[in-house]
């Protein structure tokens, strides 16, 4: 059931809202990202609860709310680590929740995954680290590996620690990295969880500022989850806030200002 | 709950309400403690489903599997080789005494050869192992866990059952055999020092003696039922790890769960194979 303020928000990204395609084939013409009526619950605890939202290609949505509400799930339900209960998750108009393990794979190579706390391989120098997807689903020969691994450390900036190994590094090089492996395969979908969690002010903005800059080159439609509402401003198009396992209120920043909803006003305020 | 109930238990002696008290608790433990077990059963089982599953599909991991190899192999050939000669030393010593007492010293050799070929050679193989290796299977995959970095593998689109699982399933059971080798050897070898220091005896007698009567079957089947360890210590540790959950708890948790479990497997399913063996190569 949607919230009256949800509706009104809505309205603006209708266009987004291709209807859903039956079967399993994809749609390149419709939104990147489509979840409908997502629920998924651990035990008696329902953590999602109809979750309803739309990302079209190279658009940017931060997911907010609180703590344990469900934003980390929410991304792992997209890229497939977690089945929800029911509902529907549409990437590029497929149907994922129905996907053997293969096909799904063969999807993941279209999104990539920044995790909250980077999950770099720790056996793995950086260089192996961004070099993993491309050994595992290119052709490249060995020198354009290296070279692709290159370009995509320094694109953000990281281009002299190749041979680092990730308890090397501090925590936002390790998002850097992590940043650059999410991009290896040059992917449609970007989802990031909690970019600038645990990282100070200065190193906030610079990924913050990265992350700007990667969505211009690249026009990925990303899902970011964050705490951090000035984050939030910097590079997205589009706000949802979390609620009760619900999208309580959805547009973009100045919309979320203007509601007179108490708990979204007490967010903004808190945050701000 | 009826009045004829309700009085009979009144007038229950103390001791024996106690006792129907504790009963009911009792069997509850028990139950609880047989089900969780055959719910890690069953748990084990579906993970080793993913495994076969994920084993038949490609790429099939070369590049992985070889350092596992290095890695389970290369790596553990020193301690088993040290535990074997240990063994062999210690074992040659102590027989020594025994078979002089009934007159039978010349049979030294082929029971050292004997003895190590047929049991302790596989085991002491497959003890060292589950400890050195099952522990750090379950550490790494336990930390790998808690760290993400196996939904960081899954969301890079690459299967974690074959990618982590499977190669170091099979990296044990090809290199338990050729350890247990290497302990073989390093036991008949020290078997054959410690015989000379107390007695001078060429290396070439003392094989001969030692592997008198022996067949290809005697050598065969012992060694290559290491390769069932193999299977057991790189299955379990792959499990423990990979459902590890909390933080560094869990992990150590993982660890010690592994090598208590996999120790413990080895030793029942040597038991089994030895029957198996007796009944069929015998």
């Amino acid at each position: 059931m949607m919230r009256p303020e949800q509706e009104v928000l809505l309205g603006a990204e209708e266009s987004h809202a291709t209807p859903a395609i039956e079967g399993s084939g994809g749609d390149s013409d419709g939104p990147a990202v489509a979840l409908r009526g997502l629920h998924r619950s651990f035990g008696s605890q329902m953590v999602l609860d109809g979750i309803d939202l739309t990302v079209g290609s190279g658009e940017t949505l931060a997911v907010l709310g609180r703590s344990g509400t469900g934003k980390s799930v929410l991304l792992k339900l997209i890229i497939g680590l977690q089945k929800p209960d029911s509902g529907s998750i549409r990437i590029h108009g497929q149907e994922i929740t129905r996907l053997d393990l293969d096909a799904m794979n063969e999807l993941r190579k279209k999104m990539g995954f920044l995790f909250q706390h980077s999950a770099l391989y720790d056996s793995l120098t950086v260089e192996e680290n961004v070099a993993f997807p491309l050994r595992r689903h290119t052709k490249m020969t060995e020198p354009e590996r290296r070279d692709r691994v290159k370009e995509l450390l320094s694109g953000v900036g990281m281009e002299s620690d190749l041979k680092k190994m990730p308890s090397e590094l501090s925590g936002g090089m390790q998002k850097r990295v992590g940043l650059a492996r999410a991009l290896a395969l040059e992917p449609g979908i970007l989802l990031l969880d909690e970019p600038t969690a645990g990282l100070d002010p200065i190193t906030s903005g610079e990924i913050d500022e990265l992350i700007l800059k990667l969505q211009e080159e690249h026009n990925m439609a990303s899902i970011v989850v964050t705490h951090d509402l000035h984050s939030a401003k910097t590079f997205a198009d589009r706000i949802a806030l979390l609620h009760e396992g619900n999208v309580l209120i959805e547009g973009k920043f100045t919309e979320l200002e203007k509601s007179d909803n108490e708990f979204v006003s007490e967010f903004l305020k808190r945050d701000s | 709950m009826s009045q004829d109930a309700r009085i009979s238990r009144r007038w229950t002696s103390p001791d024996a309400r106690r006792a129907t008290s504790l009963m009911p608790a009792t069997l509850t433990s028990v139950w609880s403690l047989i089900n969780r077990f055959l719910e890690w059963f069953g748990d084990l089982g579906l993970f080793a489903w993913q495994v076969v599953r994920a084993a038949v599909r490609r790429p099939f991991e070369g590049r992985e599997l070889i350092r596992q190899l290095d890695e389970i192999g290369s790596r553990s050939l020193p301690l088993v080789a040290l535990a074997g000669a240990a063994i062999g030393f210690v074992l040659a010593l102590e027989s020594r005494s025994s078979l002089a007492r009934f007159g039978a010293k010349s049979m030294l050799p082929a029971a050292l050869v004997y003895s190590i070929i047929h049991e302790t050679g596989p085991v002491v193989t497959g003890l060292i192992v589950s400890g050195r290796v099952g522990a750090g299977i379950g550490a790494e995959l336990g930390s790998m866990k808690v760290t993400e970095q196996i939904d960081a593998i899954e969301a890079c689109g690459v299967n974690p059952y074959k990618f982590l699982a499977f190669t170091r399933i099979l990296a044990c059971i090809l290199m338990l055999p050729l350890l247990t080798l290497a302990a073989d050897f390093c036991g008949v070898l020290s078997g054959w020092v410690a015989d000379t220091l107390v007695e001078p005896v060429s290396f070439q007698r003392f094989i001969n003696q030692g592997f008198v009567g022996a067949t290809f079957s005697d050598f065969l089947a012992p060694t290559f039922r290491t390769a069932v360890f193999g299977l057991i210590i790189g299955m379990i540790g792959c499990f423990q790890g990979m459902r590890t959950q909390g933080g560094t708890a869990g992990v150590g948790l993982s660890a010690t769960s592994s090598v208590v479990l996999s120790s413990l497997f080895v030793i029942l399913a040597d038991v089994i194979l030895v029957k198996f063996i007796l009944v069929f190569f015998s």
